[in-house]
C-alpha cells in the first residue's frame, strides 16, 4: 500500500538529529511497549508481515506524528482485536471482560532467551531455478497494490542490475495477508542515482533493494 | 479511560506523553488479565537489549575481520554463519550480510519502510534510524545525511545505500584505520562506532582515542 510509511525520497521532515546520550528508552511505557509487542508476536498468530501491514495502515497524520513505539502499540492493538483476543471495550477498558482467542503460545520469562536466540528466519526453500541472473538488467514493476508490498514507491518501474542471488524467501506481499508463505527467489537490484531520482541526482549514488522475483521483469 | 483511537477515530497528541503511558499501562493489565502475556517476559526482553545485546557485539565482528582475512572472507561469503561463530545469533539477524567499505565506496544502511536493523550485532536501532528524516532522505540525499553526522566524504568516493526491504540485515564494516598495525582486536574494537556500522560515521582512528 502507498502508506505513510513509504517514505524514501519524501522531503520536509528536516535534519536528522541524534539525540545526546542517545537513550533506548525515553519513558517506561516504551520498555512495556518492547516487550508487549514481542510477546504478543511469540502467540504465533500473525506474521511479521501482517504486523508490518497493521503499522502501515496507521492513517499518516498520525503515523507520521507518532513516536515509533506508538506505531508499535497502535499496530499490536489493531491485531489482537482482529485476531480475537481482546475486543475493543476490553482495551479501551484495560480490563479483562470476557475471554477470547487462546494463542497457541504465551511467551514465559524463562522462554525469552531461547525464543530471541531463535528469531524468525524467512528463508523458505523453493522448487524453482532463479529467472534472473547476476548481472542482469532489469526493471521493476510499475504497481500501487492497496495491500502490502515490499517495493517502495521510489524503486518502482526503475531499471537497474541483478547484484546478487540472495535465497528464496516467504513473500510478504502474500504473508501479510493470511495467503501462505509462497517463497520466492530475492535479489539484489542495484539502480544508478539518477535512474531513481534523475536530474539533479547525485552521481556517485547508487542504492540497491532487496527485490522479490514477481516485482522484476526482465529488460 | 485512556485515549484509544482506532484507525478511523480521534486522536489527541496534546499530552501525548502521559497519553502512552496510560495506554500502555492498560493493554499491559489486559494482556496480564487474560493470561496472554508473562510481564515477566517483558522484563526479560527489556533487559536483553538493555544490557547484554548491543553495538559491542557488531564491533567484535568488525575487528575480527581486520584482523582474520579467513574470517574476513568467511563474513563475505556468508555472513550469517561467520557473525555466528562469535555467538551473535538470533531475531533481527537471522540473515546477516557484510558489505565493505573500499577507498573507492562508502556503505550506507537505511530502511525506508519501517525500521529493519541488524538487532543481534548493534541491538536496538537509535530514534534517529527509525524517524521519517533518516528514512526519507538517505536514499536521496546521502551525502547530506552523512554531513549531518559530521562525516565529509570526498567528492570522488561513491556512495551506496542498501534499502533493507526485505529479511536480510547489513551490518557495515569500516575500512581499518591508519595506524592499527599490531593491534589486537578488542583495541581495534574500540574504534568501531555502531554509527561506523550503519556507515553514518568511519571507524576512528587510535590517536583519537588516546
Amino acid at each position: 500500500m502507498n502508506g505513510p510509511h513509504d517514505l524514501g525520497g519524501q522531503m520536509g521532515f528536516g535534519p536528522v538529529s541524534p539525540e545526546k546520550g542517545e537513550p533506548y528508552f525515553h519513558a517506561e511505557w516504551e520498555k512495556r511497549a518492547l516487550g508487549i509487542t514481542l510477546s504478543c508476536g511469540a502467540f504465533g498468530a500473525w506474521t511479521i508481515d501482517e504486523s508490518r501491514h497493521a503499522r502501515e495502515s496507521i492513517p499518516p497524520a498520525d503515523y507520521l506524528a507518532a513516536s515509533y513505539y506508538e506505531i508499535w502499540i497502535r499496530g499490536v492493538e489493531m491485531l489482537l482485536e482482529r485476531h480475537g483476543f481482546a475486543t475493543r471495550e476490553e482495551l479501551l477498558s484495560g480490563h479483562k471482560l470476557r475471554d477470547g482467542a487462546a494463542p497457541k503460545r504465551v511467551l514465559r520469562a524463562e522462554m525469552v532467551p531461547a525464543v530471541l536466540a531463535k528469531g524468525g528466519p524467512c528463508d523458505r526453500p523453493v522448487e524453482t531455478a532463479p529467472l534472473f541472473v547476476v548481472g542482469e538488467r532489469v526493471k521493476t514493476k510499475n504497481f500501487n497494490p492497496a495491500t502490502h508490498t515490499r517495493l517502495p514507491r521510489y524503486a518502482r518501474a526503475k531499471q537497474g542490475v541483478v547484484e546478487a542471488v540472495q535465497g528464496s524467501f516467504v513473500f510478504p506481499d502474500d504473508n501479510a495477508h493470511g495467503k501462505g508463505e509462497n517463497p520466492q527467489w530475492l535479489y539484489t537490484v542495484v539502480f544508478d542515482g539518477a535512474e531513481v531520482w534523475g536530474e539533479g541526482a547525485d552521481p556517485s549514488l547508487t542504492v540497491s533493494i532487496d527485490a522479490w522475483e514477481s516485482y522484476l521483469e526482465p529488460l | 479511560m485512556h485515549d484509544h483511537d482506532h484507525d478511523e477515530h480521534r486522536h489527541d497528541h496534546d499530552n501525548h506523553y502521559s497519553d502512552m503511558q496510560a495506554r500502555v499501562k492498560g493493554l499491559e493489565t489486559l494482556l496480564t488479565e487474560k493470561g496472554l502475556i508473562d510481564p515477566a517476559a517483558i522484563d526479560a526482553i527489556v533487559e536483553t537489549y538493555e544490557k547484554k545485546v548491543g553495538p559491542r557485539n557488531g564491533a567484535r565482528v568488525v575487528a575480527k575481520a581486520w584482523n582474520d582475512p579467513e574470517f574476513e572472507a568467511w563474513l563475505k561469503r556468508d555472513a550469517t554463519a561467520a557473525i555466528a561463530s562469535l555467538g551473535y545469533i538470533g531475531r533481527q539477524g537471522e540473515h546477516m550480510r557484510a558489505v565493505f567499505n573500499t577507498t573507492d565506496t562508502h556503505n550506507l544502511i537505511v530502511c525506508t519502510l519501517c525500521s529493519c536493523y541488524p538487532w543481534s550485532v548493534l541491538g536496538l536501532p537509535p530514534v534517529w534510524y527509525k524517524a521519517p528524516a533518516y528514512r526519507s532522505r538517505a536514499v536521496i540525499d546521502p551525502r547530506s545525511v552523512l554531513a549531518e553526522f559530521g562525516l565529509v566524504l570526498p567528492e570522488e568516493k561513491k556512495i551506496r545505500v542498501w534499502d533493507s526491504t526485505a529479511e536480510l540485515r547489513y551490518l557495515v564494516i569500516p575500512e581499518r584505520p591508519e595506524g592499527t598495525a599490531g593491534m589486537n582486536e578488542a583495541a581495534l574494537a574500540d574504534l568501531v562506532s555502531r554509527d561506523a556500522m550503519i556507515g553514518t560515521a568511519v571507524a576512528g582512528s587510535p590517536e583519537a582515542l588516546s
